[in-house]
């Protein structure tokens, strides 16, 4: 497992002690009632009727350049939370987050727009990414190409609405995947496509892992982590349960979820 | 990666390398690691704002595309929406509330259709800015760009609309016997101004929305009674007439009155710079200069916030 590993080792990322906490409001008394919902608005205290819900708890490891972790759990365990505290989205709470450069959360699904043509939703992903239109112009053809969108048809010139959801979630990974990242972090991405699709999805993951300086993976699959990743961290219920090599963690996490 | 770290060992790898001993901080400090999503400086921000222009112009004009795309006509409701709009505000203010008064019909139809329109720009740039963090959390949370791209690209996208409302607004006008002179010229530094005006508002909103997406709901009543003081049907020169000097020259400074009048100046001939209160250009340049600086700072503060929960 250990390709790479020549001589220092530079983390990339840092996380110390990290809490989030989620605050949500509207969910605590009775929605339907109006007066609940004034009396909520005028007693401006400390939290009106916000509940706070405690999604990571005292999280702290460090990753290095040349690493692809993954992230298990059951779901609801915080892992997507982690993810997007790493890359700088949520806030913490409490504790901190070092990293190298800006890492970025594979997804620009919220960028796309169902209405316009896939063809203007490669270059408004690409923007939003923060690549420029002479980057997104060279990689264009490779997105296309890479999503198989247009193999059985000139689909790419069609609004997005009219895409099978497999389709749609091939050209959203594509446009994300076309980006070289610092740090790349990967949510579940590769459970979409046909097997065909996801064949090449975990090639371009190894390939970005090359380019980039560290990956994380997030997946509920236990193959797709065997197959990309060296090192696995295991959360539940917002805490950090277990950290190592990815056989080792696998195997409690096979026992604990096998009971 | 080959060293293998024990189970529930929770600060791990640190401690293994050569780094031994090292606080998380100290770690970070000597490879040269920053805080994720930490707030950046003034000036880095507006930096890195330019960096993602491409991106507030592509943004923008999606969304004013996608506007249409289910409709038959499509884009040619962008220009047929203000025209119907217009029509009813003359069916309603024109004819039936006679609101006109002493204005003739030729000065009183293109003084109100440049109104609404201009008033609409601000309008809906506030409606649009309300929800331009709370409608779009899942963008914020899933990519990393300076937040003020979202208010900005959707104060953007109201002034693309409202160069497509500009086509039926210089039809009208030129219908009604103004026709292209000269001062049409001032049209641009008035867009200029209220641009500027209308992103500072939004920006103020987009932040004020963000923590309390209830705002939304409450708009629409704060921007109805704003278009009622402002003389949008009705000139505030002739309905105050009577009234004290410093009731007509307050409602006359309220900025959506004097980016309206300015427009109304440049392009009707018989609107007269009677109908203008003094100052008027020193009045239009502190809206929009103080506005956005103010909203722009505003916003920035609570950059690292937006997001949350």
């Amino acid at each position: 497992m250990a390709e790479q590993n020549t001589g220092a080792r530079v983390p990339t990322v840092i996380a110390d002690e990290l809490h989030i906490v989620y605050r949500v409001s509207g969910a605590k008394t009775g929605r339907g009632s109006a007066t609940a919902a004034l009396s909520r608005i005028l007693k401006r205290g400390e939290e009106r009727g916000v509940r706070k819900v405690h999604a990571v708890k005292g999280v702290s490891f460090v990753a290095y350049r040349g690493e692809a972790i993954g992230l298990i759990g059951s779901n609801g365990s915080g892992k997507s939370t982690l993810l997007r505290a790493i890359a700088g989205l949520l806030p913490a709470e409490r504790g901190r987050v070092y990293t190298d450069g800006q890492p970025s959360l594979l997804g620009v699904n919220a960028a796309l727009m169902n209405d316009l043509t896939g063809e203007r939703n490669v270059i408004l992903g690409g923007l939003a990414m923060g690549m420029t239109r002479e980057e997104i112009k060279s990689r264009y053809q490779e997105i296309v190409d890479f999503s198989g969108i247009n193999e059985k048809g000139d689909f790419i010139t069609l609004p997005m609405r009219t895409y099978s959801s497999g389709m749609a979630a091939r050209l959203r990974f594509a446009i994300a995947a076309a980006k070289d990242h610092d740090v790349l972090m990967i949510d579940e991405a590769l459970a979409t496509g046909d097997r065909k699709f996801q064949m090449r999805s975990e090639e371009r993951i190894r390939e970005l892992r090359k380019e980039a300086g560290t990956v994380f993976l997030v997946s509920h699959n236990n193959k797709s982590i065997r197959d990309t990743c060296d090192r696995v961290l295991w959360l539940e219920r917002g805490e950090l349960r277990l950290d190592g090599p990815t056989e080792d963690v696998l195997k409690e996490y096979e026992k604990f979820t096998g009971k | 990666m080959s060293e293998t770290t024990r189970d529930g060992d929770v600060a791990v790898g640190a401690h293994q390398s050569s780094d031994d001993g090292l606080t998380a901080t100290e770690l970070a400090a000597e490879y040269g690691l920053s805080v994720s999503g930490a707030r950046p400086g003034l000036v880095e921000y507006v930096r890195r704002l330019w960096g993602r222009r491409h991106f507030i112009l592509a943004f923008s004009q999606a969304k004013l595309t996608a506007q249409y795309s289910q409709a038959r006509l499509g884009q040619l409701w962008q220009v047929a929406t203000p025209l119907l709009n217009a029509c009813v505000y003359y069916l309603i203010f024109g004819l039936i509330l006679k609101a006109s008064r002493g204005m003739p019909h030729g000065t009183y139809i293109p003084f109100l259709v440049t109104g609404v329109f201009v008033f609409t720009f601000t309008q809906s740039s506030i409606m649009a800015g309300v929800r331009a963090i709370s409608g779009n959390l899942g963008l914020v949370r899933a990519l990393h760009f300076p937040r003020a791209a979202l208010p900005v690209s959707f104060a953007l996208q109201q002034l693309q609309q409202l160069l497509f409302s500009m086509i039926v607004m210089f039809l009208v006008v030129v219908g009604f016997g103004s026709y292209p002179r000269l001062p049409w010229l001032l049209i641009v530094p008035v867009l200029v101004l209220q641009f500027l005006f209308n992103t500072g508002l939004a920006l103020i909103v987009a932040r004020l929305g963000a923590g309390t997406p209830d705002l939304a709901q409450l708009m629409p009543f704060v921007l109805r009674t704003w278009m009622y003081t402002s003389g949008v049907m009705f000139s505030l020169h002739h309905m105050l007439a009577g009234r004290p000097e410093w009731v007509i020259r307050v409602l006359q400074v309220n900025p959506a009155a004097v980016y309206m009048d300015l427009m109304r100046f440049a392009l009707i001939e018989d609107y007269g710079s009677e109908n203008l209160p003094p100052h008027v250009w020193a009045v239009a340049l502190f809206w929009a200069v103080v506005v956005f600086g103010g909203g722009f700072v505003y916003f920035w503060k609570a950059e690292e916030r937006y997001g949350r929960g």
